[in-house]
């Protein structure tokens, strides 16, 4: 306990020296680090949005000049047909691309519609973005490279989970040993516990899927390949709109009577209609509210332990001082930790959510049932 | 807001719902449905197995139960016969005496029978002889008495005396 405290205060005046230290500094240096500052927050900003070759990592080199090293994606818009041409042509946006008699050109890792000289059109009232038409950009980004590999990896782990258990006489080995107990959990404290013992086998293979999806994605989030996948509105709000999909569509006689008549037989008609004024309207929005909450909580979660990570690991291009760099490495290796323990946690709160709404949805009235029951045994 | 609306990519969007859906399909195909299979039969297998285990173990309990109980019989029959067995040994040991005894006691009171009547006859013949014995004293004394007159007239006479006539 002592230690502990110890350790804090120790923490704590590190912490105070180094702000102190570092906001003592010339007015110079001052300029400079205002310019870092930005540069880092370009950099997280471009991390975390999609982007349309495979970048591994970029340098400056003898020449001044921005290299990137990595390797070009296809990519394919929809306009007049089917454009299909390499992103390397964008030259990372430097480029116009002409392309079956349209120009092109990669702005902040969108693709905007141009004419020959690549002019961007800025409007009042639209912040900095450019008011040129955007086109359907069906492109194999390293989103959609990282989503296939994944579902790659995720064909081959679990195939041969299930092609172990018939070679084996119903005992996995191999790889497949450490994601059995996960697959069971899943069935057990997952599936069983929110949709029940009767209904629970049609969710299953969403579930497990889903759950296996956004982990795997979450955790090469954290890799130096530098994806955000999870991380991206689109993903989730993909995602959740398949949980909402799948829940209305599975939903029972009892689950929609608990939208449009959720106080039951329990109340006189005439008493229902004042409130069912307000109430039925909120159950209606409870309806897209939920998988609403899904998308924005995965999106947000995955977001902010980027920025938080990629900021850490920025301020040390910030200080550039011996206590700065060393303390900035500890704490973004603490937050990957804390990150690795998040992607679970993510993927395990996003998997139980769809399932507790799968329960809802598949809900039948066990006490009308057992009601029943009771009547005929009379 | 604006800006997440501004960075939502439908591509992406509509790469993301067909590669799952594919996803979908294919591992519940290729790898959802075997894996699920094989782990509830294998937790169908542990189960039947621990229940006839179970059942094994019962009959087993019932079984030793039936061996005590036919233990506890043999001993106790084990037990009667031998209890009968002493009995019987008992019983014909005491018969045995109480016979030889009354075969004793018979033999005894035939004997003392048998010497009652020789000691009757032996008496009854030592009374004759006793009398034919005194019967000749008598005679030879009675000749010798009255071999002479002298003698016969002292008899008389002495007769005659103790004869006092009342």
């Amino acid at each position: 306990m002592q230690a502990k405290t110890i350790g804090k205060l120790l923490l704590f005046f590190t912490l105070a020296w180094v702000t102190v230290s570092c906001s003592n500094e010339t007015e110079g240096n001052e300029e400079a680090k205002k310019e870092r500052r930005q540069e880092v927050k370009e950099f997280i900003n471009h991390h975390l949005q999609d982007s349309h070759d495979f970048n591994i990592y970029s340098y400056t080199g003898d020449d001044g000049k921005l290299h990137h090293v990595g390797f070009p994606l296809p990519v394919i818009i929809v306009d007049n047909g089917l454009q299909v041409f390499s992103s390397s042509k964008f030259h990372h946006g430097e480029e116009v691309v002409e392309s079956g008699g349209n120009y092109y050109r990669l702005y902040h890792s969108k693709i905007y519609k141009t004419d020959a000289n690549g002019t961007l059109n800025y409007e009042e009232g639209h912040g900095d973005h450019p008011t040129n038409v955007r086109p359907l950009d069906l492109s194999i980004t390293k989103s959609v490279v990282m989503m296939i590999v994944t579902g790659i990896l995720l064909i081959l782990l679990f195939r041969g989970l299930a092609k172990s258990y018939q070679k084996n006489n119903g005992i996995a080995k191999g790889v497949g040993r450490f994601f059995e107990p996960i697959v069971v959990y899943v069935r057990d404290e997952i599936a069983i516990a929110n949709i029940g013992e009767e209904k629970y086998k049609k969710y299953m293979p969403f579930l497990l899927t889903v759950f296996f999806f956004i982990w795997f994605l979450n955790m090469f989030g954290l890799t130096p390949l530098g994806v955000n996948v999870t991380g991206n509105i689109a993903v989730t709000t993909a995602l959740a709109i398949l949980v909402f999909l799948l829940t209305n569509f599975t939903g029972t006689k009892d689950y929609w009577k608990h939208i449009f008549d959720p106080l039951g037989d329990g109340m006189p008609w005439i008493g229902k209609i004042f409130i069912y004024i307000i109430l039925v309207p909120i159950e209606i929005l409870g309806m897209f509210i939920k998988p609403f909450a899904l998308l924005i909580r995965l999106y947000a979660n995955m977001t902010a332990g980027h920025v938080v990570l990629m900021s850490l690991i920025g301020l040390i291009y910030i200080f550039k001082s011996w206590v700065g760099g060393p303390l900035s490495f500890g704490l973004s290796f603490a937050i990957s930790m804390i990150e690795v323990l998040v992607a679970l946690l993510q993927a395990y709160i996003f998997t139980m959510l769809a399932a507790l709404y799968f329960g809802f949805a598949s809900e039948s009235h066990d006490h009308a049932e057992e009601h029943e029951g009771e009547v005929q045994h009379l | 807001m604006e800006k997440l609306i501004n960075d939502f990519s439908f591509g992406l969007f509509i790469w993301q719902i067909i590669l799952f859906l594919l996803l979908l399909f294919l591992l519940r195909k290729f790898a959802w449905k075997p894996i699920l299979n094989a782990v509830n039969d294998r937790e169908q297998g542990i189960k039947d197995a621990m229940a006839s285990a179970e059942n094994a173990r019962r009959e087993m309990e019932n079984l030793q139960a039936d061996n005590e109980k036919l233990l506890k019989e043999a001993r106790a029959e084990r037990d009667a016969m031998l209890k009968e067995a002493r009995e019987l040994k008992t019983k014909m040991i005491s018969e045995a005496k109480e016979e030889a005894k009354a075969e004793a006691d018979k033999m005894v009171s035939q004997a003392q029978m048998a010497i009652e009547s020789e000691k009757k006859a032996a008496v009854a013949e030592l009374k004759s002889q006793v009398a034919s014995l005194s019967v000749e004293i008598a005679e030879k004394v009675v000749k010798s008495e009255l071999s002479n007159k002298d003698k016969q007239l002292k008899l008389v006479e002495d007769m005659l005396g103790d004869a006092t006539l009342n």
